[in-house]
Order: C-alpha cells, then structure tokens, then sequence
C-alpha cells in the first residue's frame, strides 16, 4: 500500500474503496468472537467459505470473518446483508441454505431470532430485542468489517477524525473538545479523560506516553477484547488522537497474552496503520511522529493497575506504588504517561468527528455517551451490549437481556467485577450511571454485569471472590496482603456452618482497614463487594452464623431473610 | 529444533534489558517452561542480573519453573463461569487427571490450570485445552473432550 502523505490522500482512497463497493451486494459475516469461536464458529466460516468457492459466487457474495456480533450466547452467528438478517446457532450443515438465500435476497426463516415466549420471530438486527434497545455507537461498524483490514477501516469512515485533528485542528482544540465532551475514564474510575490528558501535557518532560490499558482482568467482563479484536484500528485512531493532543512521541498497548486472534489483529493494525504513514514520522505530512508498541500482561490481575502495568511495561514485575505523584506526571521511566482503558479510546474518533455537542447529547447528566456492558450470569440474552448513559439496568437485564432463564427470579445483580458490589434486585431502576451506581455500593467498574437468580449464595459469592482476590494480591503491602487473608478464612468459616457471633463485627472491622491502609486500587477496593453484600444481604449473614448450616440451603436461608 | 527456537528468541533481545517480559514470553510460549538455564542464558544475553530474571520468571504466573504436560488444560474460575457451575466442572476435571490446579501428571500427559476470566462468559463454564476453547461444559461431557488427548 501507497504510504499516505495528505490528508487529502486518505480521501482519495477511501472514495477508491468506496467506488470498488457495491452496498446492495450480498454479504455473509461470520462472528469470530469469543463466545462464537468457544462454539466453533470456524468450522461455519470455513463452511461458508467452500460453499461461495463451490457454487463460485466469489464476485457476487462478500464474505469475512469478523469480531464479537454481541448475542453471544446464540453463537455462532451470522449476519447476511443487505438488510442484517441475523443468523443464530448456525451450523455447517446450515451454510448452503444460507448462501443462496442471501444471493436470492431471501432470508431462512428457521434460524431467525424467536421471541421465546410469543414465539414470534425477527430477523434484522434492528427488530431483535437484544440488539434494538442498544445505542451501538463504538460497536456498531464491528459486523461491517474485517478486522485485518484497514481498507474495510477506511471504508466506514475510518482515520478521518485523525485526518480531522491533524489538518484541522490544534492540540488544544483536540484537548478542549474532549474536556467539552465530558469523557469520563472507561476503565473503572470514571475521571475526566480530558483533564488526565492536560496533565500529562502540562507536565514538564519533553517526553510523554500514551498507554491503552486493555488488560481487562475484571472477572465476567469481555467488551474490552471484543472491541479490541473486532475493530483494532479505531483503538488506535482513538490513541494517535490522544498522543497528538499531548504531545507524547510513544505509545503503548497493553493486553492479555492469552487472546491469540486479539494479538494478531492488533500487530497486524499496527503494521498496516505505520505502512500507510498513519503511525511513524510526519503522519499524513503533518510533521507529527508517533509509534505503538504491543505489550502483553502475562497473567496477574494487579497488573491492569495503572502504576503496576506501567512497571511491567519497563520490564519488572507489577508492582503498584504509591501515587502521591500521578502517573499522568511520572508514569513509564519517569515520564509523563496518560493511560486510558480501551473503551475510552475508542470513543475518542467519534468526538473529534461529530463534536462535544452532539456527544453531550447522550447519556445523564454527569455521563455522557454510551457505555459498552459485558452482560452475563443468569440472564437469557448474554453477550456485549452498548447503551447510552444512565439506561436503566432494567431495561439492560430485562429488555435486551430478556430476564433470568429456567423460570427463576432475580435476586441481585453484581457490577464490576472482583473489585465491584452487589445490588438487590429491588433496585433495578437505577440508571447506569457512574456516580449514581458508586452511591449505590455497585461501582459500574469497567462495565461487566452479572444477574444472579434467587438460587445464588451471597455469602459464597463473597467468599469466591475474596478468595480470586487473594491469589491476585501481589503482596507489597500488608493490610491488603493480611486483611483479604483474614476476610476469607471468617467467610469461609461462615461458608461452612463454623460462624461466630462477632464474626460481622470483625468483617466490618477489616474491611475498612483493608480499604484505608492499602497503596493501590486492588487492596483499597477488595473488600468492596463484601461490604455491598453485608449492606444489602446482613439477614443471609445473620442467618447462616445462626443456624450454623452448611452452604446447601442456602436458597432457603436466603429466602427466609427476605 | 527447540533448543534453536529459544536461541533465536535470546539473539533477538540481546542487550535490550527492558524486553525482558517480551523474551521469556516468547520463549514460554514456544517451549512451555523455563528451564534454569535457558534463564541463565536470557540474563547474559539481555544483560540483567540473573535474580531480576528469576523474580520476573516466578512473579507472573504465565511463566513455569517446571516442565508443563504436552496438553495444557484451563477450566474458567471466573464469576460467571463460576455461577454456573464453575466449581463442580474444576472438581470433575481434577477427578480425571488425578490433578489439583498447577500440576503436571507423571506421563506429561496433562497439566491443569486454573484461568479467569478468559472472556467467553456467555458460553460458560468453559474447559479450554490448549488453547481451544469449549463451551457449556458439564461435568459429564468433560471426560469426553479430554479422552480425545493423548
């Protein structure tokens, strides 16, 4: 590919892609996700694939494998255009129907979407209750391309905001229309990005960095890799953006290790994006340098701690200090670095091309946007959503969730993973809402919700996750070291019918030591999701001290202390 | 073969202390484990002591000291896998290899991880074998998918 050296260059080969495309051609994408690929979703795409080649309908039918759809538990899906008919549990034995269904302009009505109660069925994207109460902002473009392709990229309107920030703009504009927009943190804080970018600019070394955290060790959260796998390139706009806003020269990806088509899709972006002179020196001409290193965690959670994964980018082991001075000041070799989670990142493009306004225009009062949700648990519809700012998590469990499956009800629902709480299911008219949900004692987090049915044992619950939390801890400091080890043994007594009278007194006791006297976010909050427990659930705690009984009736317990 | 597989990965960093994670990754993927002195090498060619190697080595859990079983077996422990029967699948899996998390069979046959989250919640609990990734596991069907490895 020609290395582009203007702007005007970039439109000149996105309107050359656009002549080579026809939007009424029938097209098959294939979800390659996560979930999808678990129930072998590439046996269907290599289906799909022989079965174009067979019939030789290679000219008339565009066909790619993509990333995350969204209804990840109707995998593998597919969806054929024009039109987005959505296909769902496809198998191989389906991909011949499918192909000349779609050439035809037909659609198979058996593998359709059906409402599992009235039965009725819906087959375009836009009329499935999954997908149609979602505002699919930062996802929506994921089923439309090929994530190794930055043709596919350019062709939905991809690095025009960069073109846009870089010929049309100053950096301080850039700064200040991200201020203006209001974008909060994704990754669990929900800091204004905008501030945390000035501070990094203002500070005074020449060098800086910018850092994508997409270590997503958050347990039940997966909308971080989905993005990242399925739509790499508009993470990257989204961080050359950024480095130009604050004058940083370097950036950093930080992700898992054990996501081998994420790994792939990203240095294959990179690759592209430095061949087509969108990273490296004078990018589009424009005198600006910037280059993007990959780096992996290598499994521990604490490094998805930002002064931790910092430590583990230089090479040493991950261990959290603490912040008196921020990273955004001294970060990476004691240079200013600003790392935003993923999420963040890729909201960036969207409020460079459309505007502070129009972005402020979504979400509440003090979230604006959409916020991507890895919903799963006991709920019908599982898999990434996407909807703006406080939607109330009623409308996310029951409207595009569908609600708790095997006729169960509801009984909490638990935000935020490890480090996250729990809320009854008494408070399901809450809207999503950064501020509102932290008051509520069930910090949004990166945005993984779990539904628990009236079947789950909180207590038990408290005690897994300590017990994850345990194993995490690096060990630097001992109230977070100690205390989560004390926590778990009372929780586990409790667990195993030995509790004692003074056992919650003890738990509080704990918890705020353990909060107060930690260095980093992971020791500071672990005793987070204890403490919504023993808010919202004490009578399940008093209960089982009580009756000693061990955790099998635990339904029963539960029930009682409702 | 191996042997000048992890040569490679050593000459490629050589004298780039700060890509110390990056080469013990690569060579961990590519042999499985870490030898002592596959370490010793890495610290001499990458020009860090070997103590930082060593804390590096053991502090990330990616990394093994010891030699791992030709298939490696992961059952998800994360919340949803969890939920949903996370726990009964790791019992039942450690039934069959005779494992507890962390071991390797005497036959080098398996060894047995635990993971969280790996990111397919909405098909958990999960049983991912080198790397594949199987979904809606059950306890029963478990010894089913593992019989196929030898």
């Amino acid at each position: 590919m020609l290395r582009l050296q203007t702007a005007a260059e970039l439109e000149k080969l996105r309107a050359g892609i656009l002549a080579g495309r026809d939007p009424a051609k029938p097209c098959i994408a294939v979800c390659g996700g996560a979930a999808c690929d678990g129930l072998d979703s590439a046996a269907v795409g290599t289906a799909f694939a022989a079965e174009i080649k067979k019939q030789g309908l290679e000219a008339k039918v565009d066909f790619r494998i993509t990333g995350c759809h969204g209804l990840c538990n109707k995998g593998p899906n597919v969806i054929a255009g024009p039109g987005d008919v959505c296909y769902l549990e496809v198998k191989p034995e389906d991909v011949p129907e499918v192909v000349a269904s779609t050439v035809k302009g037909e659609v198979v009505d058996r593998l359709v979407y059906r409402d599992p109660s009235t039965g009725a069925k819906a087959a375009h994207m836009n009329e499935i209750p999954f997908y149609k109460h979602q505002m699919r902002i930062l996802l929506g473009d994921i089923p439309r391309i090929d994530p190794t392709s930055i043709d596919d990229y350019i062709g939905v309107g991809g690095y025009s905001a960069l073109a846009k920030a870089l010929t049309r703009m100053t950096p301080d504009q850039v700064l200040e229309e991200v201020k203006r927009a209001n974008l909060r943190g994704r990754g669990g804080g929900g800091f204004p990005a905008g501030l945390k970018w000035e501070t990094t600019r203002n500070a005074p070394e020449k060098t800086k960095y910018v850092i994508v955290n997409g270590h997503e060790g958050e347990s039940a959260a997966f909308m971080d890799r989905a993005m990242l796998t399925g739509n790499p390139h508009r993470v990257i706009e989204g961080l050359i953006i950024g480095a130009y806003a604050i004058g940083a020269q370097q950036g950093f990806i930080y992700t898992r290790h054990d996501s081998p088509s994420m790994a792939r899709h990203i240095t294959k972006a990179l690759a592209q994006a430095a061949e087509c002179g969108l990273l490296g020196k004078n990018i589009l001409g424009t005198g600006f340098d910037f280059e993007v290193e990959l780096h992996f965690d290598v499994g521990i959670f604490v490094s998805g701690e930002s002064s931790a994964l910092m430590r583990s980018i230089e090479g040493n082991a991950p261990e959290p200090r603490p912040k008196y001075i921020r990273t955004s000041v001294s970060g990476i070799w004691d240079k200013p670095s600003n790392l935003n989670n993923v999420e963040t990142w890729a909201n960036v493009p969207e409020i460079i091309n459309r505007g502070a306004d129009w972005y402020t225009s979504i979400g509440s009062e003090k979230s604006k946007g959409t916020k991507l949700v890895s919903l799963s648990g006991h709920v019908v519809n599982s898999g990434v959503v996407e909807v703006p700012m406080g939607t109330p998590l009623r409308t996310i469990v029951f409207d595009i969730g569908g609600g708790v499956p095997d006729g169960r009800a509801p009984k909490a629902i638990h935000f935020g993973g490890a480090m996250g709480g729990s809320i009854p299911i008494g408070m399901i008219d809450a809207p999503l809402d950064f501020d509102g949900m932290s008051k509520l004692g069930a910090p949004i987090g990166a945005g993984g919700l779990l539904v628990m049915n009236e079947d789950t044992d909180m207590i038990e619950m408290a005690r897994y996750l300590l017990d994850f939390l345990v194993k995490e801890s690096c060990g630097k400091c001992t109230p977070c070291r100690e205390g989560m080890w004390q926590m778990l043994k009372i929780l586990t007594d409790i667990v195993e019918g030995r509790g004692r009278k003074f056992d919650l007194e003890r738990l509080a006791d704990l918890t705020e030591v353990t909060s107060l006297g930690s260095l980093c976010a992971l020791g500071k909050t672990s005793s987070d999701p204890l403490k919504s427990m023993l808010r919202y659930f004490k009578p399940e705690f008093e209960a089982r001290i009580a009756a000693g009984s061990p955790a099998g009736s635990a339904a029963a317990a539960g029930r009682e202390a409702r | 073969m191996r042997e000048q597989k992890i040569d490679s990965i050593i000459e490629k960093y050589k004298g780039r202390s700060g890509a110390l994670i990056h080469a013990l990754t690569e060579i961990q993927h590519a042999n499985h484990w870490l030898p002592r002195a596959v370490m010793q090498k890495v610290a001499d060619a990458l020009e860090v002591p070997f103590s930082q190697v060593m804390q590096i080595a053991s502090f990330y859990k990616t990394f093994s000291l010891t030699p791992k079983g030709r298939h490696e077996v992961h059952v998800c422990t994360g919340m949803t896998c969890h939920l949903r029967g996370g726990a009964k699948l790791m019992a039942k899996v450690q039934e069959i290899t005779g494992l507890k998390c962390g071991e390797t069979d005497a036959e080098a046959k398996f060894t047995l991880e635990a993971g969280s989250c790996l990111g397919s919640c909405s098909i958990g609990p999960e049983l991912i074998v080198d790397g594949k990734h199987y979904g809606r596991m059950t306890p029963e069907k478990a010894a089913d998918v593992l019989k196929q490895y030898e």
